[in-house]
């Protein structure tokens, strides 16, 4: 019965969401930049942070899916599917996400085209839509034997798998372990690929030596490891929401808190010693986007977000006996998904809003000559939008989607 | 691809022009040195590929075969006294939007000075020897004039990511938001006027380039005549230099020793801003 009100209040909340964020698509669309509120100081803000956010949460959730697919980690088969699809939807909201800051939409393309490949920004594109092609892949040859097996019914579903299956038609035994292997190959692939991907995007972040505060060797990794927490975070939020819940879920949303709280302590390890390096230096340069973290306008961003609500908070229930009740396990993973908003978001604006020649933003007066950001209403109701559309699509995906036995399967291979 | 291409855009002298090239071969001939290059950013896996070793040459102005001219600035700080007439004459010639300076004066840009001397500079886009901004646009949208080496923005070609913004070190480089001042906003006379940058005279349109790209300063490229020289006497000079009121912004050919640039550096000290980023900009101020 709780999964029940819990999963009502998931599809309410998905389509408020989406539907003001509509709102924010046609300002966005009709009246282009206008109403943003980042300039050309800092020129990235609440787009940019999003689409790093859920490309981090897409490569995070595809890793820990290929514990099941390539390393056969029996334990989490059950959710394999979903971290796969959830690695498919993430992609997809972080794409909106930064195609809604591009000046110009229409040209999106011409990267894949005139792609200049001195620029890591070329090179993940490329490879995020190499790992987009490789997702979709992997999930059809998952869910491609349901789709032919259920193909036959005649409501809606049976009709959409008729659809969906690609004029497919076996259902054979061979035919199965054949998608299976199929699966373990895309997914081997697909582990290098998200690692150089999302790599990638801190690479991108991390070669820009115009802006101390992301110059490090440590971007490509902070991004990776942010990717892994957040994506298991996320998971074990998913698990517990989606097929049947936490009551037969239990036992994977526990162990999966047990392995993001490993995680998060690790990427906390590095955080810690990033900030305490730059700061003994005291380089003013490398210093002063940290002091905006800290201690700047946007001081509650860490402190209460990032650090309390997205940390502590998360460790606590991880580490005392909550850690077992697969509901404070998830509820952990949605304050640890959702802090990480709040570390994009530092990473993102603090890096810009240090003015990259002393009195810069006091030389003309402009709203957008100024190390001054707070995302507009349309920025905000653009990126609600995003996250309303990624639940309603998680929501019709569980409709529509094959759930699976995996049960059975594992059955299956035993024997 | 080639045909369809080059008309697109009047920016003359194009870039190490992806678009001109295949590809395929592109791809074949840089394959995973390329990724090295993306990764390190390093030099050496250039000439691996093949490309052209642009910006090898030191700071006394060995230059490529291709390259005539090195255009530049010398700025007399000590003869500013930061009226701002540059910005204004800037905003003048290439009719940018309220939010594009392409030149903006910086007052006190060293902190407190213990001699207590004002200290205004004006700051154009430095036009760099090795400009950080034109290896991480995603389109090579943007890229360095193999004539004269000033970085110039394909208006036509940029996607509007802003990625070149946050990677110059100088705050050079500008959104256009598409946003006018009232004159243009009103739809006065002078909204038909079109901006003379880059030859391209566009009149500005919602939605339409330069709105939605990123913009920068050209040196007035578009004063320039065929052969790329500019001419002082005949007004052909960039308008910031051209209209300073204490004389302190010098513009010339930095690599020819009888231009009034090059005559400056020879003979008072001048810096440049960051040179530990080692972009090697081609703005040069005298303390």
């Amino acid at each position: 019965m709780e999964t029940k009100a819990l999963k009502r209040l998931f599809w309410i909340a998905g389509s408020v969401l989406f539907l003001i964020g509509l709102g924010g698509w046609y300002d966005r669309l009709a009246n282009g930049h206008v109403h943003a509120n980042y300039g050309s100081v800092v020129t990235w803000g609440l787009w940019v942070a999003a689409y790093i956010y859920f490309i981090g949460l897409s490569a995070g959730s595809f890793l820990i899916s290929s514990l099941v697919y390539v390393f056969n980690v029996k334990r989490f088969e059950r959710i394999g599917r979903l971290a796969v699809f959830t690695a498919v939807i993430t992609l997809l909201l972080a794409l909106l996400s930064i195609w809604a800051d591009l000046g110009h939409m229409g040209r999106a393309w011409e990267v894949m085209i005139y792609a200049n490949f001195k620029s890591p920004m070329a090179w993940m594109i490329w490879l995020y839509s190499a790992y987009f092609l490789l997702l979709v892949a992997e999930l059809w040859f998952l869910l491609r034997w349901d789709f032919v097996v259920g193909s036959s019914e005649r409501s809606l579903c049976g009709r959409l798998f008729r659809l969906l299956k690609l004029g497919s038609n076996d259902v054979s035994e061979n035919s199965r372990s054949r998608d299976r292997r199929i699966v373990k190959i895309l997914a081997t692939i697909g582990v290098p690929v998200a690692i150089m991907f999302h790599g990638g995007v801190g690479a991108l972040f991390g070669v820009v030596a115009a802006r101390p505060h992301w110059h490090s060797g440590m971007f490509p990794i902070l991004f990776l490891l942010s990717a892994l927490v957040s994506g298991g975070a996320l998971l074990t939020v998913l698990a517990a929401v989606f097929q049947d819940g936490w009551t037969r879920n239990r036992e994977i949303v526990v162990s999966l808190g047990q392995l993001v709280l490993g995680l998060l302590l690790l990427d906390v390890l590095f955080q810690v010693s990033e900030m305490l390096v730059a700061f003994r230096g005291g380089i003013p340069g490398e210093v002063e986007g940290l002091k905006l973290v800290l201690g700047g306008p946007y001081w509650a961003v860490f402190w209460v977000g990032q650090l309390a609500l997205g940390t502590l908070v998360p460790i606590l229930l991880l580490v005392f006996r909550t850690r077992s009740d697969p509901r404070w396990v998830s509820l952990a993973g949605l304050l640890i998904a959702a802090g990480f908003m709040g570390m994009r978001l530092n990473i993102v604006v603090p890096g810009l809003a240090v003015e990259e020649l002393r009195g810069l933003a006091e030389s003309i007066s402009s709203a957008r000559i100024s190390a001054h950001y707070l995302p507009g209403i349309t920025e905000w109701l653009v990126t609600l939008g995003i996250v309303g559309l990624g639940m309603l699509l998680f929501g019709l995906g569980e409709v529509f989607l094959p759930q699976g036995s995996e049960g059975e399967e594992t059955h299956v291979r035993i024997r | 691809m080639e045909d369809k291409d080059l008309p697109r855009t009047s920016v003359p002298d194009q870039p190490q022009g992806l678009s001109r090239r295949n590809l395929v071969s592109r791809l074949v001939t840089i394959g995973a040195a390329a990724l090295a290059t993306a990764m390190s950013a390093g030099g050496a896996v250039e000439a691996l590929a093949g490309e052209s070793e642009e910006g090898a040459h030191d700071l006394t102005g060995a230059m490529p075969s291709s390259r005539r001219f090195r255009y530049g600035m010398v700025v007399d700080t000590r003869r500013c006294v930061g009226c701002k007439a540059c910005v204004v004459a800037c905003k003048a010639e290439n009719k940018t939007p309220p939010g594009v300076s392409y030149t903006l004066v910086l007052n006190n840009a060293f902190g407190e000075r213990l001699d207590d001397k004002p200290l205004f500079m004006t700051k154009p886009c430095f036009h760099c020897e090795q400009p950080p901004c034109v290896d991480v646009c995603p389109v090579g949208a943007t890229f360095k004039r193999e004539r004269d080496g000033i970085v110039v923005v394909d208006y036509d070609r940029c996607i509007g990511c802003r990625y070149c913004v946050t990677g110059c070190p100088y705050g050079a480089r500008y959104f256009d938001f598409d946003e006018n001042y009232p004159a243009v906003e009103d739809q006065t006379a002078y909204a038909a006027v079109p901006s003379p940058e880059y030859k391209q005279f566009r009149v500005r349109k919602k939605g339409q380039s330069p709105a939605g790209n990123v913009r920068k300063c050209t040196f007035c490229v578009h004063l320039q005549d065929e052969q790329g020289r500019y001419d002082k006497n005949a007004g052909r000079w960039p308008s910031c230099a051209k209209t300073c009121t204490g004389h302190a912004i010098h513009f010339g050919d930095l690599s020819d020793p009888n231009s009034e640039v090059a005559k400056l550096l020879r003979e008072r000290q001048a810096v440049r801003l960051k040179e530990e980023l080692g972009t090697q900009p081609n703005v040069f101020y005298l303390l």
